[in-house]
């Protein structure tokens, strides 16, 4: 559950990048937000992956308020989200293995289990044969699979991805569109800033659009 | 609790690796630790020898009185009355002139000149044990015994070795300033090294932050790193120690049957050892935890 309640971002040298957002999404609700580069798209996913704290108004994730959130918290709260950021942010002296077990060593899975899980993620993404590779000598299509792969190993409650399909051409897109919807399926909230229309018109999912940092129409339900 | 041994169990594995990985990088930074150690830890050591060496010789003061040359044999007995009849006197011994010579005639290898002397330049003696070492009671005595008919010259035996505690005093204090400055140099060493690393680390860090990994977790590598640094520094400042000990003492053998006095260095105690390597491995963990905390803050949560 993401609320956003009279939300305001302000950076530093006054430009406001969000203005008054009241939205909120759902559990196991399938979010594009849409309009414009610049319009604040990945400011609020920023909110909401609590990388950034919001200026004014209140961000309430599994309602907790991640403005107030003391900052020893934050990483605990970022466990429950699943990120995929436009450049991927993979890490390219290890190798896909490596990357994808990051999330795992972290929370400290044991070992075992968590090279079982790795090689499901992978599986899922269709890497699996790839393992011992390095990031650079894999296509931009698989690089962004390898960063799915590691935003879904420690099965979050939560997707929450930027421009995911920026870079990818209409065959690449398609696949990832298929691999969101399926994670949907089974119950994950998928949060995806895009202006891929293609990519929405086939997954039909609800639009958040955004122009100039306000919300472009009312959300269908109003803050909670 | 096991989550959390395996983890540190595998960041030492991973920091052990990264050590092994750079080596030539690794051994030049444990290089300059170990002799910035090395130098303070020498000199502790050193003056170590010399204090265990004077309390050797200073452990039971005695006081020697010398005679005048013309005291005759009843001019002796009457002193010897005197001490046997004082309280403050544990024991004495009595050496004569003749005695005194014919000990420096063997023992000192002065024989030729002996006796080339023409009449004994040595005056009688008696060396006394003072029943309290405490050195106000000695300069009372040495004062009481100076004013004794026929008593020449009174010496206290101990004065020499209150002024070789003095020097040492200031040695030691010489030693701690050296080390305090050389402690700092290391923990500048580790600061600057792990500054280093987190640049080169900083997309890595910056990606654990983001999907969740707690500063502890994210620090842990770099503390490791910085200990373990330390550590190693504090073990080559302990083979260098114990390498100048060896070598010096190979020297001092031959100097000590020249003299013939047995002096040999003790290298470092069980205790000290230990203490030198808790030392820098916390040295190094400082100056880590202090590089981390500064360059952690940049990456802070906004």
């Amino acid at each position: 559950m993401i609320s956003f309640s009279r939300v305001y971002k302000r950076y530093p040298g006054g430009f406001e990048a969000l203005r008054d957002i009241s939205l909120a999404i759902a559990d196991g609700d399938m979010v594009f937000i849409t309009g414009h580069s610049g319009a604040g798209k990945s400011t609020l996913l920023k909110l909401m992956a609590a990388i950034e704290r919001p200026t004014s108004g209140s961000v309430l994730i599994n309602g907790q308020n991640v403005g107030t959130l003391r900052p020893r918290a934050i990483p605990f709260l970022r466990r429950n989200f699943g990120l995929i950021f436009q450049d991927h942010k993979l890490l390219f002296d290890r190798t896909v293995f490596e990357n994808v077990v990051l999330p795992l060593s972290i929370v400290g899975y044991e070992r075992r289990d968590a090279a079982r899980r790795v090689r499901a993620a992978l599986d899922k993404v269709g890497l699996l044969a790839k393992e011992k590779a390095y990031p650079v000598t894999l296509s931009g299509g698989e690089q962004q699979r390898l960063a799915i792969a590691r935003a879904i190993v420690h099965r979050p409650a939560m997707l929450l991805a930027d421009e995911p399909t920026g870079n990818l051409d209409a065959a690449y897109a398609g696949e990832l569109g298929e691999l969101c919807k399926s994670f949907n399926q089974v119950g994950v909230t998928v949060v995806i800033a895009t202006h891929d229309e293609h990519l929405a018109a086939r997954l039909k999912p609800r639009l958040i659009t955004l122009r100039n940092g306000a919300l472009a129409e009312a959300p269908v339900e109003a803050a909670a | 609790m096991r989550i959390w041994l395996s983890q540190h169990a595998r960041t030492l594995a991973a920091t052990l690796a990264r050590l092994v990985r750079s080596p030539v990088a690794s051994l030049l930074n444990v290089g300059v630790i170990g002799v910035a150690l090395a130098l303070p830890v020498g000199f502790h050591v050193g003056l170590a020898n010399l204090q265990a060496f004077a309390s050797e010789l200073a452990a039971a003061p005695q006081l020697s009185l010398f005679l005048a040359l013309e005291a005759s044999a009843s001019d002796v007995a009457q002193i010897d009355q005197r001490l046997k009849r004082h309280s403050g006197v544990r024991k004495y011994h009595y050496i004569s002139r003749e005695q005194a010579l014919r000990e420096i005639k063997t023992s000192t290898g002065l024989a030729d000149v002996v006796e080339s002397l023409s009449h004994n330049p040595l005056p009688d003696a008696f060396v006394v044990d003072a029943s309290d070492g405490a050195s106000q009671t000695l300069e009372a005595l040495r004062d009481e015994f100076k004013r004794w008919p026929k008593v020449a010259h009174v010496q206290l035996d101990s004065a020499w070795a209150q002024r070789l505690e003095a020097v040492l005093k200031l040695g030691r204090l010489a030693v701690l300033m050296l080390g305090a400055l050389l402690a700092f140099a290391l923990i500048a060493v580790t600061f600057n090294t792990i500054r280093l690393q987190i640049l080169t680390q900083r997309e890595e860090i910056e990606i654990a932050k983001l999907i969740g990994a707690t500063n502890p977790f994210i620090r842990r590598p770099f503390l490791y790193f910085g200990a373990l640094l330390g550590l190693a520094g504090g073990g080559a400042a302990w083979l260098i120690v114990l390498g100048g000990v060896y070598l010096l003492n190979d020297g001092l053998s031959d100097l000590s049957r020249l003299y013939g006095v047995p002096l040999r260095l003790h290298p470092l105690t069980a205790q000290d050892s230990l203490s030198l390597l808790l030392f820098s491995a916390w040295l190094g963990w400082f100056g880590a935890r202090l590089s981390v905390g500064r360059h952690l803050s940049e990456l802070e949560f906004r």
